[in-house]
């Protein structure tokens, strides 16, 4: 049955006093039905103005070509593909929290997959961009796909990773959206249902006639476990296709084993990053804190801490195997990132991704909004500083000294990054206003198990043991949207 | 004779929705549709909804996938423009395997979507069917055929002894939407 008793002992996973069904609708969609509020407002000035620098950007470097980056001949890889990994990287969370926990039974996931799969899906649209631009002739990019040609036909290369991305990617972000769409029908309904006029006509289109009858139901769950099951290894199989696009060459401090699982830690770890930077805010100006409580934040802060640490093994692992391999070139591709020109991009990596996420061993810290929004933030500068130490000081110094380069970025190539973030944010910032930022069905789940008004129905039942009852009173005590007092008397 | 098309019991809780079952089920009344807002489990096996068989549209669609992109790679650079790299094979497997997956993948997502889609008649611009508005916001719907099923008052009662908050005697079917 629905509703089973958990074990007390289990934190709560919605806060809030007097919840009810409509309640949960009535909250959730509250940004969705009213007005935007000012600090919406600001945001969305300043993130399209970002948006903006990111067309006019783009637009230069489609019109001059790519002679407007800083790039050279010995570096000829740089802001472009950091920009893309990392946006690739950053849409991993969502995919993870939507997929993997699901398949976990993890029901945390129920109050954040919504919005973390949203950032998932846009900042894949961010990477996308990065990939097209950086073609030269955009407008060629169908050379990429099987298609018959007049040159013979002359076919792609199947063998080179690149063309494996272009399919990694592509399917990637089509399933996502797909995955994510389907979980969206039952809420557009639910806005459809509440809505007059044109609002109505325009969600009812949306919501493919969704009725919520036992069959859909049914239905949905199959669909939603077995997108879930097969999105689990798509997820880690793009960013190892996106690690190929180094590993599989020859150059010094790329051409490694360990970059398939070191790149998908390091997706994981920068991605939740990226969900406590939208996700913290997003709670606050929205007022979903109720939903998304202080357990959801601390069990992402777990994550960081763990992929965090994964990441640092990574580059020690990486260190040792250079020296081991006996590779005088190795060797000096990883002494050079380390004490060469780029010693500051080596050690802001190193500072950002490995030693700062380790506060988080510090139980005050990690239950703290400003601390793990600040962190979120580090994590993000430290990971996107990976990516340009991994290519940049890969390829400025190659096996000729003559050719030995540094690269500079010129402000095309600052305003393309500055930009897509912009557009991240445009795009975020839209959805939260148009379509429901928490999935409702799947929160309305929990109420009559995991809430905390259903545990403290249990308490004051006095069946329960006391030992118990105490330790779950004191993982209370850290929740930002409980009054503890409220449980002196219980 | 009475109007009434369909009878519907709103319940608020989802328990008693269950309790609501049982009773009409008790009393070999047939159950029309269940309309909720969120997945109830164990409605399945109450109601005998045979499991769906999505499961195995989405193996099918999987086969299918591995299958087209196995075809095109071996036509496109094993038969019809063999290349030579460095005297290597051009059945070139392991450089194939991610293609071949991520095809599967892409197969089994959106054929096994579409199907879902295709089976639930959920299409863009369908007009709901919707039989209270509130079954997609805080109440749990039992909708009983009116034709046949009677008295209606037998019906009613039952619904309200398992805690239906409402009971509603509807002449038309559906809420329009026109």
């Amino acid at each position: 049955m629905a509703s089973h008793n958990e074990s007390i002992i289990r934190e709560p996973l919605m806060t809030g006093k007097d919840i009810t069904y409509a309640k949960i609708t009535n909250d959730i969609l509250l940004p969705v039905e009213n007005k935007p509020n000012k600090a919406w407002w600001i945001g969305f000035t300043v993130s399209s103005l970002g948006a903006l620098l990111w067309v006019v950007s783009i637009s230069y470097t489609f019109w001059f070509g790519l002679g407007a980056w800083g790039l050279n001949k010995t570096v000829g890889w740089a802001w472009d593909i950091t920009g893309f990994v990392w946006w690739v990287g950053i849409g991993h969370a969502g995919t993870l929290i939507s997929a993997v926990l699901l398949i976990f039974r993890q029901n945390w996931r129920n109050s954040i997959n919504r919005s973390a799969e949203a950032m998932t899906i846009f900042a894949v649209i961010c990477a996308a961009t990065y990939i097209v631009a950086h073609m030269g002739r955009p407008w060629l990019f169908y050379f990429t796909l099987p298609l018959p040609n007049q040159y013979g036909s002359l076919w792609v290369n199947w063998n080179s990773a690149l063309m494996m991305d272009v399919f990694a990617i592509s399917t990637y972000f089509s399933v996502s959206l797909l995955f994510w769409y389907t979980g969206l029908l039952p809420d557009i309904a639910s806005i459809r249902d509440r809505a007059t006029g044109l609002r109505r006509r325009i969600y009812s289109i949306l919501s493919f006639g969704w009725t919520g009858s036992l069959k859909t139901w049914q239905r949905f769950e199959t669909v939603s476990l077995i997108l879930a099951g097969i999105s689990t290894p798509l997820v880690l199989s793009v960013h190892t296709i996106v690690s190929f696009d180094f590993a599989t060459s020859l150059v010094p401090g790329w051409h490694t084993t360990i970059f398939p699982p070191y790149f998908v830690a390091g997706a994981i770890f920068s991605g939740f990053a990226m969900v406590q930077t939208l996700l913290l805010v997003t709670r606050k100006v929205l007022g979903l804190e109720n939903y998304i409580t202080m357990f959801h934040v601390e069990s992402m802060n777990k994550i960081i801490l763990l992929t965090g640490s994964i990441v640092g093994v990574a580059y020690i692992t990486e260190f040792f195997i250079a020296w081991y391999s006996g590779v005088e070139y190795e060797q000096y591709a990883f002494i050079n990132r380390a004490t060469g020109p780029y010693w500051w991009a080596y050690w802001s990596m190193m500072s950002c991704n490995v030693i700062s996420p380790q506060l988080f061993w510090s139980k005050t810290l990690r239950t703290s909004i400003k601390f793990s929004w600040f962190l979120s933030i580090i994590v993000n500068i430290g990971m996107w500083f990976e990516r340009f130490v991994i290519i940049v000081t890969s390829l400025h110094r190659d096996y000729i000294p003559s050719s030995w380069a540094m690269f500079y970025p010129t402000w095309v190539d600052v305003s393309v990054f500055i930009g897509s973030i912009g557009l991240f944010f445009t795009m975020f910032l839209l959805f939260v206003r148009v379509l429901p930022s928490v999935a409702i069905a799947e929160v309305k789940l929990l109420l009559k198990t995991s809430s905390e008004q259903a545990k403290k129905k249990l308490i004051n039942e006095n069946h329960l043991d006391p030992a118990e009852v105490e330790y779950y009173k004191e993982s209370l005590t850290k929740f930002d949207s409980i009054d503890t007092a409220d449980y002196e008397k219980v | 004779m009475s109007k009434t098309k369909i009878i519907l019991g709103l319940f608020d809780d989802p328990d008693d929705m269950m309790k609501g079952i049982d009773n009409l089920q008790k009393n070999s009344i047939p159950i029309y549709d269940i309309y909720t807002p969120m997945p109830i489990h164990g409605i399945e096996d109450k109601m005998g909804v045979k499991d769906s068989r999505l499961g195995y549209a989405a193996f099918c669609f999987g086969c299918l996938g591995i299958t087209v992109i196995t075809s095109i790679l071996y036509y496109t650079l094993v038969y019809d423009w063999p290349m030579n790299v460095g005297g290597k094979p051009s059945f070139a497997m392991p450089n194939f395997i991610p293609f071949m997956f991520e095809w599967t993948i892409l197969f089994t997502a959106f054929g096994m979507t579409i199907t879902f889609f295709a089976a639930t008649h959920l299409f863009p611009g369908r007009a709901p069917r919707v039989m209270d508005l509130r079954a997609t916001d805080d109440r749990f719907v039992i909708a009983v055929n009116a034709k046949g099923n009677i008295p209606h008052e037998d019906i009613t009662n039952l619904l309200k002894q398992a805690g239906a908050v409402e009971v509603k005697h509807n002449e038309r079917k559906y809420v329009s939407y026109e």
